[in-house]
Formats: C-alpha cells, sequence, structure tokens
C-alpha cells in the first residue's frame, strides 16, 4: 500500500509547475480568448505531456491518469488555458473503443499534438448519460452539437452521435463543422457550438453506454484533479492576503470568520483530493470501482470548490471583485467546474445507487 | 501509487479474518464469558498495543498491518482489544515514548493484559480549550509532589484504577506552556475525591476529580518536570488521530442504508427520495475522504515524512459526521425516531435517538470543531494566533 506520488511524478509535478509560472502564468493566461496558444501547446507536446496516456505502440508514454494527474493539478493551479483534457478524453476514448486502424492513424498525432481535440458529448446541458445524446450518426452528419470543449483551439472534434441506441463516437474536421464561439463565465474552459451540415466524420466507431460511462467519469476526474490545483491557488492567496490585511489593527487573518473559513477550505481540499487521486488511480488499476470513486470525488469537490470560489473573493473585500485581481478568475473555473461532466446532486444520486440504495 | 498489499499483509488479513469466523460469534450468541475468554485471545495474538515495542509485551507489528487489523475489527464489528481505552489509545504511547525503562515495565504490560483502567485528567473547571493554562498544583516535597486542585469531564474516572495527571509545578512563567508536569497517579490515593456528573444520555461516565494533598512519589512523573506539554500534545495528538479513525463510519453507514431501506415516509420508500439520497451520497463522500485522507497520511509515516496537524481534518470529518448521521436517522424516522430503548416502537432498538445524545464525546472530547479550525490555520497554513 503506497498512497503517495512516484519521485518520477514529483519531477513531471515540479516540471508543469515551472512551466505554469515561468511560460504561463496567469497574466498571459488572461490575453487568450479561446483559440490555441500554438507555442505553449508545442513546448506541452515537447514536454511529452500530451502523450502520457497514449500507448508506446502508437508514439506514446505509455503511463497512466494517475501520472496525467499530477500534470492537470499543476496547469489547474494556473489556470492553464491549454485544452489538455480535451486531449486526454480523445485519447482515452479511441484508446478504449476504437478500431486498430483509427487508433494508429489518430493516436501518433494526438501524442504529438498536431492533431487538437475539442469535444462534444452531450447535447443535453443537463444530462450526462446516453439519453443527452441526439445528433444523429450516419456517414454524413447533420445538426447541431452545442457545448463542445475547446472548439477554437481545436483542428478536430469527437462528436458523440446516435441511432437509435447504437452511439457512435465520431471524428471531424473543426474547419468543416460550422463551429461557433458561444462566450461562457471561465474563459479558459471556452465551448463552441458545432452546426454541421452534410459533413462526412474522417472516422467514427462505435461506443457501448459502458464506455460512454467510462469517459465521462474520466472527465469528471480531470476537472477535479484540475480543481484541486486551482482550490489551493485561492487558499493561497487569500492566506497570503488574510496575513498582510490589517484591519481594526490586526491582521484579518487573527479574526476566526476568516481563519476558520480557510481551515474549512484546507479540510475541503485535502478530501476531495485523496477522494480525486483514488479515483485517478482507479481509472487504469481498478476500473470496476471508478464509477463510484469518480462519483464520489466530483460530487464532493463540485459544492466545495463553488464555495471556495465564492468566498476566495469574499474574504478579499471589494478588491476581490476587481477584474484585475486574480481571485475572481478562479470563482469563474469553479462555476465552470460545477456542471462539467456532473453536478453535485448527479454524483451524490449516483452514488447512492451504486451503494446499493 | 498502489492499493496492493504484500503477501504478507495479504495473509495477516486473511488469518484476521479467519481468527474472527472462528472466535467471534455473533452478539446474541456471545455468553457471559466470552468477554473474559475474548480479551484472552486477542492478546495471545500479540494484536494489542499491535505496534508496540516487543519487549514491553508490544505486537511489534507494522502500521499498515495495524491498519489492517483495525479495518477488519471494525467491518465485523468485534468488541474493543482492551478494557482500558485510553491507556491504549495514548496513555500506553506516552509511556513509550517519553518514560523511563522502569515506568514501562511497571505500566505497559497491565494496559496490554486489561489488568488497569485508565482515566485522562486534564480538563479544569477553568480551562478547557485553553488546556496549558491549567492551575492544579504540584509541589515537590523530598521525594514526592503533593497535589492541589481539581480536575473535571474526567472519564472514566468512577472505575479507573489510575489516572494520568496534568498538573502546574512552576507558576512564575513567560508562557503558560512551560511549568507543567505530568504525573502518573493512582486512583486510591488518599486525598483523591470522584464525583461522577449525568450527562445528556443519562449515563455517568465522567466526574469532578478532587485532589487534597495528595502524594504522588517523584519516579510517576512521566517526561521531564516543567515539560509535561510535549507528552500532551502527542497524548492529543492520539486522541485526534483515534477520534479521526474512519473504521466505524463504514459500519454506521451501512447501518443507516438499511434503516432507509426499510423506512416508507408518507406511504412511498425513503430509498427512493432523492433527498434521502443525496444525503447517503453525502456521507458516502466524506467517510471516503477520511478514509483516503487516512491512507494519504499513512503512506507519509510509512515514508518517514512528518505529520503535521492533518488529524485535526478528519477529527472535524467525524464530528460532523456523527452529528449528522444520527440526526439524519432520527429525522427520517418520525416520531418512532425519538423513541429510545425499551419503547415498543422504537426504531433498531432505539440506538440511533441513544447515540444522538452520544455526539460531545467525539465533538468537544479531543479539543472542539473550533479548536481543531485554530490548529489548522495556525500551524498548518500560518495565520496568527487569536
Ligand atoms: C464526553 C466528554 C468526555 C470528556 N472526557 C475528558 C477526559 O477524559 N479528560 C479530560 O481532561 N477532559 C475531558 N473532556 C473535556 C474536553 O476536553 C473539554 O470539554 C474541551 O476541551 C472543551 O473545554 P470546555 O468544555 O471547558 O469548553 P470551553 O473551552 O469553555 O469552550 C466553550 C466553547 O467556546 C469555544 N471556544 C473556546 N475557546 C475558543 C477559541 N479560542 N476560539 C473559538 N472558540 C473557542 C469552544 O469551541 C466551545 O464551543 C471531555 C469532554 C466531553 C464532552
Amino acid at each position: 500500500m503506497d498512497f503517495g506520488f512516484s519521485e518520477e511524478q514529483n519531477l513531471l509535478r515540479e516540471q508543469v509547475l515551472r512551466f505554469m509560472t515561468d511560460a504561463c502564468p496567469l497574466s498571459v493566461v488572461r490575453t487568450q480568448n479561446g483559440g490555441l496558444p500554438r507555442e505553449l501547446w508545442q513546448q506541452a507536446a515537447d514536454l511529452g505531456w500530451l502523450a502520457l496516456i497514449v500507448p508506446e505502440a502508437h508514439g506514446g508514454v505509455g503511463l497512466k491518469w494517475i501520472d496525467l494527474a499530477v500534470v492537470l493539478e499543476e496547469s489547474g493551479r494556473g489556470l492553464s488555458p491549454l485544452p489538455i483534457v480535451s486531449q486526454a478524453l480523445a485519447a482515452t476514448a479511441i484508446r478504449r473503443s476504437a478500431s486498430d486502424d483509427v487508433k494508429g492513424e489518430w493516436l501518433p498525432r494526438i501524442a504529438a499534438g498536431e492533431a487538437v481535440f475539442g469535444i462534444g458529448l452531450f447535447d443535453d446541458p443537463t444530462w450526462i448519460d446516453a439519453e443527452g445524446i441526439r445528433l444523429a450518426s450516419g456517414p454524413k452528419l447533420t445538426g447541431a452539437k452545442p457545448f463542445v470543449s475547446d472548439a477554437a483551439a481545436a483542428t478536430h472534434l469527437l462528436l458523440a452521435t446516435r441511432t437509435g441506441e447504437d452511439l457512435h463516437l465520431a471524428i471531424v474536421e473543426a474547419s468543416d463543422a460550422g463551429l461557433s464561439a458561444q462566450p461562457g463565465i471561465d474563459r479558459t474552459k471556452p465551448f463552441g457550438t458545432a452546426t454541421l451540415d452534410g459533413v462526412a466524420p474522417q472516422a467514427a466507431f462505435p461506443i457501448s453506454t459502458d464506455d460512454l460511462a467510462f469517459l465521462t467519469d474520466c472527465g469528471a476526474v480531470a476537472v477535479t484533479l484540475e480543481a484541486i490545483g486551482a482550490a489551493e491557488a485561492v487558499l493561497s492567496l487569500t492566506t497570503e492576503y488574510a496575513k498582510n490585511r490589517i484591519q481594526f489593527d490586526n491582521p484579518i487573518g487573527k479574526y476566526q470568520g476568516v481563519k476558520h473559513r480557510l481551515a474549512d477550505m484546507f479540510v475541503d481540499i485535502e478530501s476531495f483530493k485523496s477522494l480525486a487521486y483514488y479515483a485517478a488511480w482507479a481509472i487504469d488499476d481498478a476500473p470496476d470501482e471508478l464509477p463510484r470513486a469518480a462519483s464520489l470525488a466530483k460530487a464532493y469537490a463540485s459544492d466545495a470548490f463553488a464555495g471556495i470560489g465564492v468566498d476566495g473573493v469574499g474574504l478579499h473585500g471589494a478588491i476581490g471583485f476587481t477584474a484585475e485581481y486574480d481571485a475572481q478568475l478562479y470563482l469563474k473555473r469553479s462555476k465552470w467546474v460545477r456542471s462539467a461532466f456532473g453536478d453535485a446532486d448527479y454524483h451524490y444520486q449516483r452514488a447512492a445507487s451504486l451503494g446499493g440504495l | 501509487m498502489d492499493f496492493d498489499f504484500t503477501p504478507e499483509e495479504q495473509a495477516f488479513r486473511a488469518e484476521v479474518r479467519d481468527f474472527l469466523a472462528e472466535n467471534l460469534p455473533p452478539p446474541a450468541e456471545r455468553g457471559r464469558g466470552f468477554m473474559a475468554e475474548w480479551l484472552h485471545k486477542v492478546r495471545d495474538k500479540r494484536w494489542v498495543g499491535f505496534s508496540w515495542p516487543e519487549e514491553y509485551g508490544g505486537g511489534a507489528g507494522s502500521l499498515t498491518e495495524q491498519a489492517i487489523l483495525k479495518e477488519e475489527m471494525a467491518l465485523a464489528r468485534a468488541p474493543a482489544l482492551g478494557t482500558s481505552f485510553m491507556g491504549l489509545a495514548w496513555v500506553g504511547p506516552g509511556i513509550i515514548q517519553y518514560g523511563t525503562g522502569e515506568q514501562k515495565q511497571r505500566f505497559i504490560p497491565d494496559i496490554l493484559d486489561s489488568k488497569v483502567n485508565w482515566c485522562t485528567g486534564y480538563s479544569e473547571p477553568n480551562h478547557g480549550s485553553d488546556l496549558a493554562a491549567i492551575q492544579t498544583k504540584a509541589e515537590r516535597v523530598g521525594d514526592h509532589y503533593v497535589v492541589n486542585g481539581q480536575k473535571i469531564w474526567t472519564t472514566g474516572a468512577p472505575w479507573a484504577d489510575w489516572i494520568i495527571l496534568l498538573t502546574r509545578t512552576e507558576f512564575e512563567v513567560e508562557r503558560k506552556h512551560d511549568g507543567i508536569t505530568c504525573l502518573l497517579v493512582p486512583m486510591d490515593s488518599p486525598g483523591i475525591e470522584v464525583r461522577p456528573i449525568e450527562n445528556m444520555a443519562g449515563d455517568r461516565n465522567f466526574a469532578e476529580v478532587f485532589f487534597t494533598d495528595v502524594e504522588v512519589p517523584v519516579e510517576n512523573r512521566l517526561g521531564e518536570e516543567g515539560k509535561g506539554w510535549a507528552v500532551t500534545i502527542s497524548a492529543l495528538a492520539n486522541e485526534r488521530s483515534s477520534i479521526g479513525e474512519v473504521t466505524q463510519m463504514f459500519a454506521k453507514l451501512e447501518s443507516l442504508k438499511n434503516l432507509v431501506r426499510s423506512t416508507a415516509r408518507q406511504g412511498k420508500p425513503a430509498a427512493d427520495d432523492p433527498a434521502v439520497r443525496r444525503r447517503l451520497g453525502e456521507f458516502e463522500a466524506k467517510i471516503a475522504a477520511m478514509k483516503y485522507n487516512g491512507l494519504r497520511y499513512l503512506t507519509k509515516q510509512l515514508r518517514g515524512e512528518p505529520l503535521s496537524s492533518e488529524t485535526s481534518v478528519n477529527k472535524l470529518h467525524r464530528a460532523s459526521l456523527e452529528v449528522e448521521m444520527d440526526d439524519f436517522a432520527v429525522e427520517l424516522t418520525g416520531l418512532a425516531g425519538v423513541q429510545l430503548p425499551g419503547s415498543d416502537e422504537a426504531v433498531d432498538g432505539g440506538r440511533w435517538a441513544r447515540s444522538s445524545l452520544g455526539w460531545p464525546s467525539v465533538v468537544i472530547g479531543g479539543g472542539t470543531p473550533n479548536i481543531q479550525r485554530n490548529i489548522i490555520a495556525e500551524r498548518i497554513l500560518g495565520l496568527p494566533k487569536d
């Protein structure tokens, strides 16, 4: 039993942290507007992050989600605008459900960062289930697919489609997809809507409902891992502020209304961190346990991080409300995380079912 | 990262399970002599004081195997491994860490053999959360100390054989944490008077303990004179981590689920009610978080990395779960939920109603939630003291 990271994983963590501090600080993040920051993306590819979970046979590093976890946590800490989660989900879907031909063609391109993926799974904004998929499967796709992640950055889209009960994932060229960017709260997690008009997919493969659930669970775990870093960033920003801001002759961090809220943030972050690490480990090493582990982690994190986002702003007073101050960027991420891949209510209900109720 | 156990650890788990299958009859079938026999058997296995040094009769087992033992015992709802909870949870470990060789020989075997019961004399009427300010006086006279003062909330005092007692040997100190001395005192010493206090559940487990010119030999001092605070800190950390242990919470969650499955509200199965299901999901998430927090902290210990005050995290979870789960069960079952054992209408024999009056031992005992938050804020986050 060893519930900690290895030396290699810790080195990887430091590497990502350095990248986020040197190459992609919040001052850079703020300048992004949904498109792909080419240079940064290339660096991420050169450092091997996009290839981590791609099998070696397909040009990847052949590691696991728990290795990727370190990358996601640290890039979440700096609110990285790179579409690493979408890319990882595309790799995961293809790795698990596609034919050898499709794997052979697409996984190396994903690993190299040459194909950049946006993901569009559910047409319904609150339905994380096969029923939430409406776009019709076929040799040519026609219709709308809303909520496509990282649409403006993508060269390719992975879209979920259906015929009757059968589900498919289709790879289409982004430039063919009639994409329109949609403004959202968190600019680092941009969505677009695809309006397809007889677009022939470059590849398509069936996906079982179990594999779809697996993919969604990976998504839930991925955004929760990013939320660990982001929530810790809020806690550290707010703690530092509380040590230095003087009111009534004392640092505000001396007052329990402030310090106890910060202590509670610590308790929550520690807790959804433990749940998320376990879920990330389960993806490759105990997939049977993934549904429950992912739901518990995402449910806990969704509400806890949303509260941290709000209080991270509130504990700063008015300065927290300013555009210039960084706390607001994290609040926006927390609102996005809450709804992404199922909210707390969805996952608590699911955990109850999986727990035998 | 891996959650696999070594072949030896797996074999150990199997051994524990086999032992339990053989030696732990269902509660209804446990006869009069059961408890004595049980204590004898687990002692023979060296499972009492599992990780304590062998030379004093401990099991010298690894932390991982200790975790396995606790988990299996809790899953089987086995009774405790000894009669002196405090002796096993923090007095023994304190003596092992700070005691003289002679003290270890003298006290440890008796704790392991359930021959003596210990109680803990820390809190005073005017000093609870602010424990370091205690005033019970111990004056050195020749080869003994003379103790005068009062303790309160001393759990188990009415039947304890010994008390681990926090006293003040110096009153003129710069920091109140200095000048504190820890003494090990027989409860039948002349000058000790115990007055039990009834709690809201009707139990009389804790008491006021008065000390009037009680003579304690110097050889009964634990740690150095004036340095008793260090002993206390480690005992409190042990108390908090034992409160923060998750093992029993899974069994409690299962009981709660069974209750939900067998309960109808306004003619409809409670298990179909989204609000009910969500609450159970929330409990499970917190309990699972306690489990995996515990495993992360255990990993740190196994790697020899220092633990800070992380035990306060699970202590806070346990405290809120203990209140919320009982309260949920009581509310779920309506008027039947507030019936006590003995009532014909009681739910699960009244156990939820009963335990809904028991939370203060894990919520207030070992330091209140506000104090745990202060600990996290000050020692981990580095915020100013209030
Ligand atoms: C069931 C039970 C068993 C116990 N067993 C033992 C035992 O065996 N031996 C023993 O020595 N003691 C025992 N205790 C005592 C326990 O350790 C104390 O009750 C506890 O430390 C709180 O002290 P207090 O009761 O004096 O409350 P106080 O310290 O007076 O606190 C009252 C309230 O004020 C709050 N408060 C106090 N200081 C602060 C602060 N700085 N910031 C914010 N809030 C604050 C507390 O959170 C609490 O809500 C037991 C208590 C209980 C309930």
